[in-house]
């Protein structure tokens, strides 16, 4: 797809020096009539381009991949979409919806935003996947009290969970999308550790919001709208200050999905905020503890001068 | 707070329930329509048939492997059977099921003759659908309260929610009834010789591992004149209704099974599995070779051959 006047146009030299950088800038751009390289998302999956039936699926390109069909997509959408509404518990309905949704635009974004970042381009190489045992959890219990990696831990033993249960990715035609995929379901628990919000109903909104401004994934931009089932406080705080937090920051700091992990277990949590450009929000579960603690003053008030009369 | 362990404990419980999941993830051409290469384990000596090859949907793996997966894929629709049987056919399987049992007629004496008793072994039964059907037709609609009726299935899920459906049977109806765990290709010490009356499977043949040794045992346990009958998804004749069915089959039930039940990988496998069925000429030479007697055409096509009951006698001589 030529173009005579290429937006953004980026000379290669500019952000890449290897030769490998290089092969792998010009397999994901396409050459302007001018010489230059353009980048933009492209979809780069040829397989799925050739019409097929049910009857006569493409081999899958990854374990456990099916390729579905327009139609069959489409009605995953909607009816995983409908019936995750309906039973939020359903977490592979929630998971699929994602897929479904980040099909066709956004899930090429979030990799292209990968392959333009130097550690985003490592992480796609080295394709590192978070699972208990890649993740050495007694070391991560040995380290600095305010490091990703021991906040990271206390966070999965406080809430008795492993981060064994992501669901792996089955329905996105696209090997290295699908990885990414797996990588940002992967990630979300970091995200609570980076950003500090707990895993109640509040922060898990928050959170989704402020990963919506950041990955553009669509299914994270749906699932905000359970802001609507929240309490009355609780979404006036949304509004009010953890909202605008989460599209200030999602927006302006770096892309957390280039953040490598596995790397970072040692790092201080401020400091790795710093360098992403990501602002404490208010403690949710101070806020709430104090509005807690209130409400329960208020009621024992309330019972003594009920009792008094 | 309250909605994350939630979460989590679904998902984990989706990735290890559907036990079908873990094993896909060997071979990479197990999603395409051809069969991947077979087995190549050497068969034994003795008559143990474990390590010959057979087909698990459209992948090919040993009998012993079938057995295995196709009890995961059974414990995971368990609890979800009825409501997924009713989605896939529209509900049409109760016509079915209905008509399969009223042509069998369990229980009938001819007017001026005095009752006789019987004992129907219904294989594969798990669920209960067929064995109270046939303790109403005989008990009820042909007033013959000495026809005993056992429930065989090799999965102990499927046999659980039997017996839970069965609470609600009258007294008279759950006492003629019995569940036995075993394997229909081998009901030896469980099933004495020439002791049945009928023989019935309903939806269950296609899953088994070893189709000609459980047609064996069929012909063994049944009495002289004792009758076979077996329910099971055919090929279609015509070739405009073949083609919606296929697509039916393979694009909307695999997603209704994912949507509805969680499991689409069991799914994908039932409608495999009924690919691979044998044609009803093909199935109905396996009755014959397996010793049955079988009358003219010995099946007669439900609904355009997507079903198909194949009936054979066991000979009195």
């Amino acid at each position: 797809m030529t173009s005579l006047f290429p937006r953004g146009a980026i000379r290669p030299s500019s952000i890449a020096s290897t030769p490998r950088q290089l092969a792998i800038i010009a397999t994901h751009t396409q050459p302007t009539h001018r010489g230059t390289a353009v980048a933009t998302p492209v979809d780069d999956n040829i397989q799925t381009s050739r019409r097929f039936s049910v009857l006569n699926r493409p081999p899958p390109l990854y374990p456990g991949h099916i390729p579905l069909t327009r139609l069959e997509r489409v009605s995953l959408a909607l009816g995983s979409g409908i019936l995750s509404l309906r039973n939020p518990y359903r977490a592979d309905l929630i998971a699929a919806c994602g897929e479904a949704l980040s099909v066709p635009y956004f899930i090429y974004r979030l990799r292209d935003a990968m392959l333009s970042h130097p550690v985003g381009r490592r992480i796609l190489r080295d394709r590192p996947k978070i699972t208990s045992t890649s993740l050495s959890l007694p070391h991560l219990r040995s380290l600095p009290p305010n490091s990703l990696g021991r906040t990271y831990v206390n966070w999965l033993d406080r809430e008795h969970v492993s981060p064994d249960t992501r669901l792996p990715v089955r329905f996105i035609d696209d090997e290295e999308c699908a990885y990414v995929m797996q990588r940002y379901r992967e990630s979300h628990d970091f995200y609570h550790s980076l950003t500090g919000l707990p895993t109640v109903r509040e922060g898990e909104v928050a959170l989704k919001a402020f990963e919506f401004a950041n990955t553009l994934l669509p299914m994270t931009g749906f699932a905000c709208l359970s802001v609507f089932t929240m309490k009355k406080q609780e979404r006036k705080r949304f509004w009010e200050i953890y909202g605008p937090w989460a599209v200030r920051n999602g927006v302006n700091a770096e892309e957390v999905i280039n953040v490598y992990w596995e790397e970072e277990m040692a790092t201080n949590v401020d400091v790795l905020r710093k360098r992403l450009g990501i602002e404490t929000p208010p403690d949710m579960r101070d806020i709430r503890k104090r509005e807690r603690d209130q409400r329960r003053k208020e009621k024992g008030e309330r019972e003594k001068m009920g009792m008094g009369v | 707070m309250a909605s994350r362990p939630g979460l989590r404990s679904i998902a984990a419980a989706s990735t290890s329930a559907s036990r079908t999941f873990a094993p896909r993830f060997v071979p990479p051409t197990s999603r395409s329509f051809a069969s991947t290469h077979p087995a190549s384990r050497p068969t034994t000596t003795t008559n143990d048939t474990s390590d010959r090859p057979t087909s698990f949907g459209f992948e090919t793996v040993t009998e012993s492997e079938k057995r295995e997966r196709v009890a995961g894929v059974f414990s995971s629709v368990a609890d979800s059977y009825d409501r997924m049987n009713d989605m896939m056919s529209l509900g049409v399987h109760r016509l079915w099921k209905d008509h399969y049992v009223s042509s069998l007629n369990p229980g009938y004496t001819p007017p001026g003759q005095a009752a006789r008793p019987q004992h129907i072994l219904d294989i594969a039964g798990g669920t209960g659908d067929i064995a109270f059907r046939h303790l109403h037709t005989a008990h009820v609609l042909n007033r013959n309260p000495d026809v005993r009726v056992t429930i065989s299935d090799i999965n102990p899920d499927m046999l659980e929610v039997g017996k839970k459906r069965s609470s609600i049977l009258p007294a008279s109806q759950q006492a003629a009834l019995s569940f036995l765990q075993a394997n229909a290709e081998d009901l030896t010490g469980k099933v004495a010789d020439n002791s049945m009356d009928l023989y019935t499977v309903a939806f269950g043949i296609r899953n088994f591992s070893n189709m000609p040794a459980a047609l064996q045992e069929a012909h063994r346990v049944l009495k002289p004149g004792g009758v076979f009958a077996c329910l099971e998804f055919s090929k279609v004749g015509n070739a405009l209704l073949d083609s919606v069915y296929k697509r039916w089959s393979f694009g909307a039930i695999p997603m209704i099974g994912h949507l509805v039940a969680g499991d689409r990988d069991s799914y994908q496998y039932l409608v495999e599995s009924i690919e691979n069925f044998p044609s009803q000429e093909d199935f109905r030479q396996l009755i014959l070779d397996a010793g049955f007697g079988v009358a003219g055409q010995g099946y007669e096509d439900l609904t355009g051959g997507i079903a198909a009951i194949h009936r054979g006698i066991k000979p009195l001589a």
